[in-house]
């Protein structure tokens, strides 16, 4: 309509500017929605880790048995060299004879070269004294030798005496291979609060070893520790000992190579002490208690008793891990064995370790208190025991009754023990103050030898030295410690001895 | 080889027999029932003995000839029987 009224007014050429619309066709369904999505930020940490230190270990067992063996597989591979069965076969005869014949002669028995002047004496290589405990009037309660032999330790107390005992008291030391020996000053000196009842020597570490005292307290010294050679001791408490330490001893434990100390109290105790994590005090292990009750009556034995059993002596099997004997202050003699699971009549007073009731087996008690017992090194069923009653009893495990009971003395016996050497030689103490050396070799029950004390000085200890044989160390109670040197025949072992100290095992107790 | 094995195993039976080595002329252990280091020393220490024993009893009258060796000792007793190829030596505890 408008173009046409342009084109009727003016005939004229006209550019039209071309106008346009935008269509709006859809346009209208195009709203749109923008989303957007962002990633969180991938978060990355960096960590590193090295170890700051490396071990590296290897063991190799020595294959020995093996080479042993290649060397026989190699030889039984070849042939046989030539020549060898018909040699063989040409000696074996003879060879067999002289065999049987050798085995069945008697030519050389008791026959012995004499390579070296053998000696004869039994004699005094020294006499230890500590003055100072000598003035007190201190007697040697306990004397032991390290494992090596070359120490002699000796703990300073009182034997004679019921009372209860506060002064001081000491542990001396003398190494024996020492050329500058000096008899009256030790070569170490361990002051102690109260007297020494006990000592023992660590098995295998010269410089270790464990004391009892008389207020109960259990100690380990190691010498090798300057200035205070004090390792470990136990703490009081209820389950300690409240009573004079009488025996101690180095107990192994189950893990290979590690020891206890083990102590017996008169108080009826029996406990097992271990270093513990807390550096200077034992922990301890375990307990075992005796009571009268829980003690197995041997048939010969009439009494009953009430209370606990005082335990005066005490010995560890060097057979059997798990037993070990027990002599009483009522003469009781008591096999025991350390896995006893039977717990103990004792009121439980708080006690961290249950006490357990070890005794197994009962000996014919004794008259009067058991002051040593001792388990022969030499067979797995003999222990000499030894007590007030002045005789020295020798025992099988196997039987209650002694098989044989050698008269010693008129006096007490304060210690027997087994030579470490010679499988039928034992030394015993009395309180004459004599030490007889028995020979149960010897037909008489005489002693093989004796070595002469002052009378009214008892002999308190003894000990012979597995490092060096030939020693015997004499704790006496005038408080010198003497250092015997044993003849040859006290040492040397001949040749039929096991066969008869098996006959003397083997025998029945009457 | 088995029939040597039998020989040496009825000497082994013997009464307090404790090892037997075979060994040959040169000091060198062809047959043994103990261990290797007890074998070694026990073979080239009692082939020089042998050997020096030999020529005392041959110097002292060259007719005559070492037959067996018998060394008793605190221990025990080691017999040796020699031969030109090979020695036996039996170690005996006479007193088990």
């Amino acid at each position: 309509m408008a173009s046409f009224l342009i084109i009727s007014d003016m005939f004229t050429d006209d550019a039209v500017n071309a106008f346009s619309i935008p269509t709006q066709w859809r346009k209208c369904q195009t709203a749109q929605n923008s989303r957007s999505c962002q990633t969180r930020p991938v978060h990355s940490a960096d960590v590193e880790v090295q170890t700051a230190s490396c071990a590296q270990n290897s063991t190799q067992t020595i294959p020995q048995d093996q080479v042993t063996e290649h060397l026989c597989q190699q030889n039984c591979t070849e042939s046989v060299p030539p020549g060898l069965l018909e040699f063989l076969l040409g000696v074996e005869d003879f060879v067999v004879e002289e065999l049987n014949k050798n085995f069945q002669s008697h030519a050389f028995d008791g026959f012995q070269a004499n390579w070296e002047d053998p000696s004869v004496l039994v004699s005094c290589f020294h006499c230890l004294q500590h003055p100072s405990a000598q003035e007190k009037g201190l007697h040697v309660t306990s004397v032991c030798w390290s494992s090596t032999g070359s120490m002699v330790v000796c703990g300073y107390g009182r034997v004679d005496d019921g009372d209860w005992i506060t002064e001081r008291s000491c542990v001396c030391m003398w190494n024996v291979d020492r050329g500058s020996l000096c008899d009256n000053k030790p070569d170490l000196v361990i002051n102690v609060p109260t007297p020494v009842t006990a000592l023992c020597c660590h098995p295998n570490q010269p410089a270790l070893f464990a004391g009892g005292l008389y207020s109960g307290e259990v100690v380990i010294w190691d010498i090798s520790q300057t200035p205070d050679p004090e390792l470990a001791h136990t703490v009081m408490s209820s389950d300690s000992h409240r009573e004079p330490v009488n025996e101690v001893a180095w107990v192994p434990l189950q893990k290979k190579g590690e020891f206890g100390v083990l102590s017996a109290c008169s108080g009826g105790r029996v406990l097992v002490w271990t270093v513990g994590s807390d550096p200077g005090t034992l922990v301890l292990n375990a307990a075992y208690a005796f009571i009268q009750q829980q003690v197995p009556h041997s048939s010969s034995s009439h009494f009953k008793a009430s209370g606990s059993v005082g335990v005066t002596a005490l010995a560890l099997s060097p057979w059997d891990p798990d037993t070990f004997l027990v002599g009483s202050e009522d003469g009781l003699l008591l096999k025991c064995s350390f896995s006893s699971q039977t717990p103990a009549a004792v009121p439980a007073d708080g006690a961290g370790v249950a006490s357990r009731a070890p005794a197994v087996f009962s000996f014919t008690p004794r008259s009067g208190p058991v002051y040593s017992v001792h388990c022969s090194p030499f067979h797995r069923n003999l222990f000499v025991s030894a007590g007030t009653e002045g005789s020295a009893h020798i025992y099988s495990l196997l039987q209650a009754n002694p098989l044989l009971s050698l008269r010693v003395s008129d006096s007490y016996l304060f210690q027997a023990q087994w030579s470490p050497t010679r499988p039928l030689v034992f030394a015993a103490a009395t309180g004459q103050g004599e030490v007889h050396i028995f020979d149960l070799g010897h037909r008489s029950p005489r002693p093989a030898a004796t070595i002469a004390g002052v009378p009214g000085r008892a002999a308190t200890c003894l000990a012979f030295s597995r490092g060096n044989p030939h020693l015997l160390a004499v704790g006496k109670a005038d408080g010198t410690v003497g250092i015997w040197k044993l003849s040859d025949d006290l040492t040397e072992q001949s040749p039929r001895e096991i066969s008869l100290l098996d006959h003397i095992a083997g025998q029945v107790a009457e | 080889m088995a029939e040597v094995e039998e020989t040496l195993k009825r000497i082994q039976s013997q009464k307090g027999v404790q090892g037997i080595i075979v060994v040959n002329s040169e000091g060198i252990p062809i047959k043994t029932t103990l261990d290797n280091s007890s074998t070694v020393q026990y073979a080239a220490l009692i082939h020089q003995l042998v050997m020096k024993a030999r020529s005392t009893v041959r110097d002292i009258d060259p007719q005559n000839d070492l037959t067996f060796l018998r060394v008793r000792s605190k221990k025990n007793e080691i017999m040796i029987a020699p031969d030109k190829d090979y020695f036996l030596i039996v170690i005996q505890n006479p007193s088990v």
